[in-house]
């Protein structure tokens, strides 16, 4: 199976303390591989690796290869190509000081698109994927700012997927919004997955469960053991893996 | 819109990368749609590194900056070494008397003991006031007041040396001659007043910055021990913000060291050291604005100038270093 | 054990239940020294803000006489006894003028370095503190500097130029930092989803950033061309000069002074009346100092104005 992502070996330390520790992980395509783990496990590092936004931590020294579609990371010419490749959801919304019509554009405009009727478009695209569309539909220049912070969280959804990325990470994009939001978007990843590959990252289990194809479980900085999602949670093979499934600790 | 997803068209701008097709993740495209996907124009690409550059360029103009001005004052202080100039009459004498056709003396003392005194005297009646200026404002005051005072404080800040230098002379000079029947209004007194009053905005803005800074459970904390205002203000507040408001009396100095219209305009003429309140008096600054302009280009008088000119730099650059460090001590203290 | 009287008998020390609440004499004492202390540093507010207030009013009521259009309008004449102050307030426009179009770019482009760029080094720490002391660098240092400087060295000569590229290096720090405060007031999350939308850091910067905070820095530009104009001894020996023959009307007098020329100024004309020229009736000395004072605060006025505009309206 050709890996979409794949972590060899990879060290990350910030200073003296070690975040990642010789982790090695391959993200198959189109599917979503889910990471769970207790804090500080180093499951955001990992994420922030992969469109190398690790780079803005002072003092971080990377080690290993992280390859992307089969070219290193830290190779590449362009860095900003690569985010652009890479979709981001954070844990706390982050609607743009900009109307939600600009803020869906702004990546786009920012490559240099600007007819007017292809941005009308894609706006209206990625606002109906990422369900928010019915919501802003007849306010899409109401600032971004102003919405709820369940339709800040779609917003900065839409905002990734502007660029049409090959990948979407999310990092616990559901801790600071409503059930019923975190229910969409849910339902938006399971369509999403046919056709980008999705890490999410996750501290509620059974999110994990639902929604991952295979899953991760990751402890202090390390790769305790990856399988299909089933699997894993059934079957685990490590012992701390099962004790973390069971809500012994984290 | 119907309900199909529409495709995205991609038109000229090749760079959104297609949506991921099946086989192109097994050959390296990665290398090729980074190539594409950089900047869409060229141009774009290099105009930013363009500004970027200039951006960094500025960023280290302050210390460019910086370093010239005690190159440019230097060069033209430097030959008095060379030409065997008396430096030991310079910091030691009180003899400035560099017109004179006998024997050209530059002895800076009474200026440096001018300047000293002003600023001591200015200080002792701008720290008390601004300090609890500082306190009413920041403890006392709310709301509008607050406001207010603090609009006020700026505007007080805003007020130019030579207006400050002009109302001592023509304000402060005769209410002195009036209340004490001295001949001449300008004097230490009338320097110090003009200066206290100039330096007390920068010691309020700075010290009220302290104030705010300590951290509001300090206060709750003292309040709920059945402190009332007064105590929490001397027994909690100056301990804990005393480097901040030290920091604020220290830049207060600098700002008064340097002063030189103001100073030069209510000071009086004569080059001495003050035996009393009323004695006239010279400082550094106002020497170099008094003198300057009629020195030749290149003598030893010129030089000289520019030689008090790097005293001065020297003095407040240590101020501030001191005052900067100060600061420094409190975040590493907090951090 | 014996049970406390219930409240209203006698022998209970709380006959009708409010005794808990009514002050001790320890705490009326307590009440009294807090209410001295804020009368103590009222009064100190009030010595200081007060006297200022006296002060002016008494400033403005001298020059009431002089005070008029035609002031403004006017050149002055018959060595400075009378007239206005056309030339002086033309000069100072002209050197502030030329001051921020030096210090302006160079002072926001560096507050962006510092707030956007700068990596947390012993380089920005001494960039930090040279940017502070040159902050602190008296006014006739700046003088010094700029006479050996722009004067001698670049060979401008006493002009316009040389002084308004002193006033500029002199208004430089606080440009910078009030851009970097007015940058810093953006909140570092849209920073980060711009990065990771693969936005490069200027792209970052021009379009959200500097959108954001462009009122912040033009309250400090402006607060910073109040200050350039009032400043005396940076111009004293690099352009500013005692008298310049200037047209009294028509285009000339518009634009009376070229970048070589060398130029009268408000605040040195203030203080050529005030020391070196004879004769000055009092009010007119009064008149440009007031008009002087005026302007400032009215240019203040405006940046405090502004910033208070701008709280008001925050977009996040």
């Amino acid at each position: 199976m050709d890996a979409h992502i794949r972590f060899d070996r990879v060290s990350v330390h910030y200073g003296a303390h070690a975040a990642l520790k010789e982790l090695s992980l391959d993200v198959p395509p189109r599917q979503i591989l889910g990471i769970i783990g207790p804090a500080k496990s180093g499951k955001t590092t990992l994420l922030k690796c992969i469109n190398r936004t690790i780079d803005f931590e002072a003092g971080v020294r990377v080690t290993g290869r992280i390859l992307v579609g089969g070219e290193d990371v830290y190779r590449s010419r362009n860095v900003h190509a690569l985010r652009r490749r890479v979709g981001m959801v954070f844990p706390l919304p982050v609607g743009l000081p900009l109307s939600v019509y600009d803020n869906v554009a702004y990546a786009p405009r920012s490559m240099g698109i600007r007819n007017r009727a292809e941005l009308d478009a894609l706006v209206e695209h990625c606002l109906r994927q990422a369900m928010l569309w019915d919501e802003v539909k007849d306010r899409l220049d109401l600032l971004g700012t102003r919405l709820s912070g369940g339709q800040q969280q779609r917003l900065t959804l839409a905002r990734a997927l502007s660029l049409r990325p090959e990948i979407l990470c999310l990092d616990e994009f559901s801790i600071a919004i409503d059930p019923v939001t975190t229910m969409k978007i849910e339902d938006i990843l399971r369509e999403l997955k046919n056709e980008m590959t999705i890490v999410l990252v996750t501290n509620l289990v059974q999110q994990a469960r639902r929604l991952a194809d295979r899953t991760a479980f990751m402890n202090a900085g390390q790769l305790v053991e990856v399988d299909e999602t089933e699997r894993l949670f059934e079957h685990p093979s490590n012992r701390i893996t099962e004790r973390y499934v069971n809500g012994d600790f984290g | 819109m119907s309900d199909s997803t529409p495709v995205v068209p991609v038109s000229g701008a090749q760079d959104i990368p297609p949506a991921a097709a099946p086989d192109a993740l097994s050959r390296p495209a990665g290398l090729r749609a980074s190539v594409a996907a950089s900047s869409p124009r060229r141009w774009a690409r290099w105009g930013e590194l363009l500004i970027e550059g200039l951006i960094y360029l500025c960023g280290w103009s302050a210390i460019l900056f910086v370093a010239a001005i005690f190159f440019f004052v230097f060069i033209e202080a430097a030959p008095l070494a060379a030409q065997g100039f008396d430096f030991v009459e310079f910091f030691t004498s009180v003899n400035w008397r560099p017109t004179s056709n006998v024997r050209p003396q530059f002895g800076t003392l009474a200026l440096l003991v001018g300047s000293l005194c002003v600023t001591g005297l200015a200080m002792l009646m701008a720290v008390p006031l601004g300090l609890g200026a500082a306190v009413y404002i920041s403890e006392f005051a709310s709301g509008r007041t607050k406001e207010v005072l603090k609009v006020v404080v700026e505007l007080l800040a805003a007020i130019p040396s030579v207006v400050w230098g002009f109302i001592g002379m023509m304000v402060i000079g005769p209410i002195i001659i009036r209340f004490t029947g001295t001949p001449v209004g300008v004097n230490l007194l009338n320097g110090s007043i003009i200066l206290a009053l100039m330096s007390v905005p920068i010691i309020v803005s700075i010290a009220e910055d302290a104030l705010k800074a300590v951290p509001d459970s300090y206060r709750e904390a003292a309040l709920s021990l059945g402190a009332n205002q007064w105590e929490v203000v001397y027994r909690v507040l100056f301990p804990a913000a005393k480097n901040g408001l030290l920091a604020a009396v220290l830049l207060g100095v600098g700002r008064a060291i340097g002063e030189t219209m103001a100073v030069l305009m209510v000071t009086g003429h004569a080059i001495q050291i003050p035996r009393g309140l009323l004695d006239p008096v010279r400082t550094l600054t106002a020497t170099i604005a008094a003198e300057l302009g009629e020195t030749v280009q290149g003598d030893t008088h010129f030089r000289t100038l520019f030689l008090i000119g790097l005293v001065l730099f020297a003095l407040t650059f240590i101020v501030n270093l001191i005052a900067d460090l100060i600061v420094k001590g409190i975040r590493s203290e907090n951090a | 054990m014996k049970t406390p009287d219930a409240i209203g008998e006698p022998g209970n020390p709380n006959p009708d239940g409010k005794a808990f609440f009514r002050p001790s004499a320890l705490e009326r004492r307590k009440a009294r020294r807090e209410a001295a202390a804020r009368w103590v540093f009222l009064g100190m507010t009030l010595v200081l803000v007060a006297p200022v207030f006296a002060i002016v009013a008494y400033m403005l009521v001298q020059a009431w006489p002089v005070l008029s259009f035609s002031f403004l309008w006017e050149n002055p004449q018959n060595r400075m006894t009378a007239g206005g102050i056309w030339a002086p307030l033309v000069g100072t426009f002209c050197l502030v003028f030329f001051s921020l179009i030096f210090a302006a770019p160079i002072g926001v482009l560096a507050g962006i370095y510092l707030n956007e760029y700068a990596k947390d080094n012993w380089f920005t720490r001494a960039v930090n503190l040279a940017v502070m002391n040159l902050a602190g660098v008296p006014s006739i240092v700046h003088g010094l500097f700029g006479f050996g400087a722009f004067v001698l060295f670049a060979g401008m000569g006493k002009s316009v130029l040389a002084a308004s590229c002193t006033l500029a290096v002199m208004t430089l720090p606080v440009i910078i930092t009030s851009t970097r405060e007015a940058l810093s007031s953006v909140p570092m999350a849209f920073r980060q989803a711009c990065w990771n939308l693969g936005a490069s850091r200027w792209h970052t910067v021009r379009t959200i950033v500097l959108p954001n905070s462009i009122s912040g820095i033009l309250t400090g530009v402006i607060f910073e061309v109040s200050r350039a104009a009032g400043e005396t001894a940076p111009i004293l020996f690099t352009g500013a000069v005692y008298y310049v023959k200037v047209a009294d009307h028509g285009w000339e007098s518009f634009f009376p002074y070229g970048p070589t020329d060398r130029c009268m100024a408000l605040s040195m004309h203030l203080f050529t009346l005030a020391t070196q020229a004879s004769g000055v009736p009092e009010a007119l000395q009064y008149g440009t100092a007031v008009v002087l004072m005026g302007l400032i605060l009215a240019v203040n006025g405006l940046s405090i104005g502004l910033r208070s505009y701008l709280r008001s309206r925050k977009r996040w």
